[in-house]
């Protein structure tokens, strides 16, 4: 996860409390593991914002069954649909599963 | 007036010595205080660059669809007998490339000690045909170069192990006259200058012929007042001796080409001119990019090499590969800057307004990332992705089934093959090997398509891109 998107994030925790945020990726499948567990555990690569800083966020991904149930129709056809057929579903889907399991 | 493609050439620039002064390097090594001789020392030869599959498919040797059949990593299976004069295009090694940079400078930038220095030959007509050989060259001693380097004014430039010159600045607080940023230039003005000889040798075109030059290159050319003022095609169109050629630069990213593309078309078209080039030199920024994460993996540093392209359209002879202008796609300010947003305007809209469909266009050219390069640094295979786009939105269209994706991606794609040089991998480096096949009747068509991130530049918070069709 690049040191921006680290950095904004970090940020908002700072603002409105860890316990108050949800984190909803839209990247592809390389990178989603390692961006979870900057989110949650902490920069493992230690040279970001979050490098030892443990916010525990919950993390989604916007292709998921339960979140893009709740995207309008409208705006997940103009939005959405493209890349739900690009990316390989049910890897991120298992990979995130995968992640909340071990906690 | 219609405008064809008549010529395109790719070049690569093999500089092993020069990736230290990539950005990620340079930043790294101030990081943790290493000079300049202590990082990047041992990275691979000429014969393994030359040798290096994608490589091969880059300068016209290999077919990119025959990437596929060689066993990952390509690395490891360099092509027997590879050579660097290609098809449409060369690979020139760095001792040549330092004798281009000189003489590309007429500052006296580039300070080189002729004792320790001694290219060999340049192996390449086209490189040679730049090189001012009547033009005395200053021989400057070991200590002034020295001199210079310790006083902080100057960068050294290595070959191998030994120090054979240096870059100077040309102004003491003027950081767009500072030594690297003048090396980026200098570099992206040789490898341009170097591919434009390549297509005027090639096609057998004499320089004075050329009218027009566009420089699609992305580096930022001016000084304090107006940095990236620009007009690197007019350098580089008299670096090679295009004396009756005008030029600007057209930039937008990694987009660039394309909108050169069309530009060069339109004037073309509009009796403007009767031919043009576009040009594009190589981006010394992004050398060794992601090779953190190859040294990591034992992957051999991959991105060493500079590329350079150039094109050459013309009203005449009214034949061949034509660039139609009608199927010219745009994303404009108002539409989402999601990938689906400018996949609709770039590949879907320009076609449907022609009333085409998508997989009417025989070869899609989109940005063509060699994968070896990206993948391990968790960066995706982006021209597989890219393809996967468009199948879908075949699908969203009803052209296609699902399941038929994969059929699509093989059929209109082919696997990324150009190294990370930014706007170099955007679709044009397919552009030789289309203008083969459209010759004997084995290509009717292709779109090059290629996005560019606007945002990088913190002005806005949207992507662009651009396309356009080739048609035999």
């Amino acid at each position: 996860m690049d040191l921006e998107n680290q950095a904004a994030i970090k940020s908002i925790a700072d603002e409105v409390g860890s316990e108050n945020l949800m984190v909803v990726l839209g990247m592809p499948g390389e990178g989603l593991r390692l961006a979870v567990e900057t989110l949650t555990t902490g920069d493992p690569s230690w040279a970001g914002p979050l490098a030892g800083v443990s916010l525990g966020l919950p993390v989604f991904h916007i292709l998921e069954e339960k979140v893009r149930a709740q995207v309008p129709e409208d705006v997940y056809a103009e939005k959405l649909l493209m890349m739900e057929m690009v990316l390989d579903l049910p890897q991120i889907e298992s990979d995130l599963a995968s992640m909340r399991a071990a906690g | 007036m219609t405008a064809y493609l008549r010529a395109a050439a790719n070049v690569l620039v093999h500089v092993p010595d020069l990736v230290r002064y990539g950005s990620k390097p340079w930043r790294e090594a101030a990081r943790n205080n290493q000079a300049p001789n202590e990082v990047f020392t041992d990275l691979r030869s000429f014969e393994d660059a030359v040798a290096y599959p994608p490589n091969q498919a880059f300068i016209g040797n290999l077919p990119p669809e025959n990437l596929g059949e060689i066993q990952a990593p390509w690395y490891e299976n360099p092509l027997a007998g590879a050579s660097p004069d290609g098809v449409f295009g060369e690979i020139l090694p760095q001792d040549s490339f330092y004798a281009l940079i000189e003489a590309a400078d007429q500052f006296g930038l580039i300070m080189l000690d002729r004792e320790r220095f001694v290219p060999g030959d340049v192996g390449s007509e086209s490189a040679a045909a730049l090189l001012d050989r009547e033009k005395p060259r200053k021989k400057y001693k070991q200590e002034e170069i020295s001199g210079h380097i310790e006083r902080g004014e100057a960068l050294p430039l290595f070959q191998g192990g030994d120090l054979i010159g240096c870059v100077r600045r040309d102004h003491e607080s003027d950081e767009s006259l500072d030594a690297r940023i003048l090396l980026e230039n200098l570099a992206a003005k040789a490898s341009g200058g170097y591919a434009l000889s390549r297509l005027l040798d090639q096609e057998g075109i004499a320089p004075e012929q050329v009218e027009y030059v566009i420089s699609c290159s992305e580096e930022a050319v001016g000084d304090r007042y107006n940095r990236g003022g620009g007009n690197l095609a007019k350098a580089i169109a008299e670096m090679a001796g295009c004396a009756n050629a005008a030029g600007v630069d057209v930039k937008s990213f990694c987009a660039a080409p394309i909108y050169a593309l069309v530009h060069a078309a339109a004037l073309i078209e509009a009796g403007v001119v009767g031919n043009a080039v576009v040009v594009g030199g190589g981006s010394m920024a992004k050398l060794g990019m992601k090779a953190y994460f190859h040294l990591e993996k034992e992957i051999p540093v991959l991105e060493d090499v500079l590329g350079g392209v150039a094109f050459f359209l013309t009203k005449n002879p009214e034949d061949g590969p034509r660039v139609n202008l009608e199927i010219a796609g745009r994303h404009t300010a108002g539409k989402p800057s999601t990938p689906q947003g400018l996949a609709e305007a770039l590949v879907r809209d320009p076609l449907a307004r022609a009333g085409r469909k998508i997989a009417s266009v025989d070869k899609y050219a989109v940005e063509l990332h060699n994968p070896e390069i990206m993948l391990p640094a968790g960066a995706g295979d982006v021209a597989a992705a890219n393809y996967r786009m468009l199948a879908a939105l075949a699908v969203m269209g009803g052209e296609i089934a699902r399941e038929e994706i994969p059929d699509f991606v093989e059929t209109h794609g082919m696997p990324g093959f150009a190294p990370t040089q930014g706007h170099i991998p955007a679709g044009v480096p397919f552009l030789g090997h289309a203008l083969e096949r459209m010759r004997v009747g084995r290509l009717g068509s292709t779109m090059v398509v290629a996005k560019g991130s606007l945002f990088l530049g913190r002005m806005s918070r949207q992507a662009d891109g651009a396309s356009v069709l080739i048609e035999a």
